[in-house]
């Protein structure tokens, strides 16, 4: 448990050194502001609540969430710090979650850094802050589903372009499987128990359930385990590259 | 002390190292030789912990590398070639994050962190991100990571590969200084390193050993009395061989 800390600071300032976490932060909140303000009329709904700003979370995530998690484990490979990572005595799990929870870790900063859109709702009604303090917690682990895709395949290349091309069509798949889209390819041939498995695994279906101000242990335990499940992958991909 | 036995390692069709056993024992600086290929390096990852083997296997103060990797991780102190860190950190930062994953807080961390710096020389840069350093003092770097929890093991593969020839001079006798009681591998090219420091030369080709002994009896095989002709000698025609073949 000791070295669950060292890991998870020196990847978290990480963030600090360049301007990643600047251009970061500044890109995130400016786009959640333009989609929530001017795709989404919040003023013209007249409606104080933040449905319409959280709606956006999942489509900005799609792009945003797998930049931040392509240079987890490519840059260490292109740069050749991994031998130093994996020679040092830090127990392969503890370096799989301290780097995943210090980009989770960011991506709740830059997720705090939302509130004045919280102030001004405030200000221009009286919403239901416990509907959006749901819609928060719902967001951030939605984030965290789609750092631990991330986090995993930036562990298969040391190429963040390709790590983060391939992330984000994993994550798209993962945020639309209850569409359409996905499902009209499946219930022509696949059983139905198949297809509702599939789209069960939608993170628009999970995520729209908790911002409607409900937080279902169901959907809690979805990302939770989808976490689990892909940082257990992650693990694995790397303690098999070590076969060489 | 550290016991390495049959170790085999394949890259697909090439056999990089191939049944390679060695004992090094406290108090002995072995120097690993070989030409370019050979299999010091892939010796040296799996000894370490970074690359699984096919066959075989290291043990680390009695500590088997494969299967108690962290108990034997945490009596080796490794310089990776070409000596990797994280380039956006100072020193200072890196080797607080090191003496973190090493264990030690408070007191100890500031006393082994002064230690491995004084050792390193790095006292000129240590605010400085070590990727704006000269390739000697990033050199240096990696070596004062590997030695800050003064381990009782040390593999450094090419310490003194860029370091200028006053630079050079200095690492060699900070690990003259650690050996009395400390098992030490270095790989090297520089010939004149093994016979500056090492009680001990294992030349190794096409991943086999081809020669140990001490540098002085290695040296008095061939008629010159120098040993990079018996180096030449134990490595050329193999070599050419593969040459000829790839």
């Amino acid at each position: 448990m000791s070295m669950l800390w060292p890991v998870f600071s020196r990847e978290f300032k990480s963030y600090f050194a360049t301007p990643l976490a600047f251009v970061f932060i500044v890109i995130f909140l400016f786009a959640m502001g333009a989609f929530t303000f001017y795709l989404g009329h919040f003023y013209d709904n007249g409606v104080a609540d933040l449905s319409v700003f959280f709606g956006y979370h999942p489509w900005l995530y799609l792009f945003l969430v797998p930049a931040l998690a392509m240079r987890l484990w490519a840059e260490e490979r292109r740069s050749g710090t991994m031998e130093l990572l994996l020679t040092l005595p830090i127990p392969l799990w503890a370096t799989v979650l301290g780097k995943f929870l210090a980009a989770w870790a960011f991506a709740g900063l830059a997720l705090i850094l939302t509130f004045p859109i919280w102030i001004t709702v405030n200000y221009l009604g009286n919403p239901d802050n416990g509907v959006i303090l749901a819609s928060y917690i719902g967001s951030f682990l939605m984030a965290g589903a789609y750092l631990s895709i991330g986090a995993c395949v930036s562990s298969a290349t040391s190429n963040q372009v390709i790590a983060f091309i391939i992330s984000v069509v994993a994550c798209f798949l993962f945020t639309i499987s209850g569409a359409p889209l996905v499902l009209d390819a499946f219930r022509s041939w696949a059983p139905l128990p198949l297809v509702e498995a599939i789209s069960s695994f939608s993170f628009l279906m999970h995520f729209s359930a908790i911002t409607s101000g409900v937080i279902d242990l169901r959907d809690v335990i979805f990302f939770f385990s989808l976490i689990g499940l892909f940082l257990y992958a992650n693990m694995l991909i790397v303690d098999l590259r070590k076969s060489g | 002390m550290i016991e390495i036995q049959n170790l085999t390692k394949r890259f697909g069709p090439v056999a990089a190292v191939t049944d390679l056993s060695l004992t090094v024992r406290p108090g002995e600086v072995l120097g690993f030789l070989g030409p370019n290929g050979a299999g010091k390096s892939t010796t040296m990852k799996m000894a370490t912990g970074y690359l699984a083997p096919d066959q075989g296997t290291a043990r680390i103060c009695g500590h088997d590398i494969v299967s108690d990797t962290i108990a034997a991780q945490q009596r080796l102190g490794y310089l990776p070639e070409g000596a990797p860190a994280y380039g956006e950190m100072t020193p200072r930062e890196f080797l607080h994050f090191i003496a973190g994953v090493r264990n030690l807080a408070g007191a100890d961390a500031r006393a082994a962190t002064e230690r491995a710096i004084a050792g390193a020389e790095l006292k000129a840069v240590l605010d400085q991100p070590i990727e704006t350093l000269s390739k000697g003092f990033r050199r240096r770097v990696g070596l004062a990571q590997a030695i800050l929890h003064d381990p009782d093991v040390l593999i450094l593969d090419e310490p003194t590969d860029g370091l200028d020839p006053n630079q050079k001079h200095a690492v060699r006798s900070l690990i003259r200084g650690m050996a009395k009681d400390k098992t030490i591998i270095i790989s090297t090219h520089l010939l004149e390193e093994v016979e500056a420091i090492c009680t001990r030369a294992v030349i190794i080709d096409q991943g086999r050993i081809v020669a140990d002994a001490t540098p002085a009896d290695l040296a008095a095989r061939a008629p010159s009395g120098r040993l990079d002709d018996v180096f030449r000698q134990l490595t050329t025609r193999d070599t050419a061989m593969t040459g000829a073949a790839a």
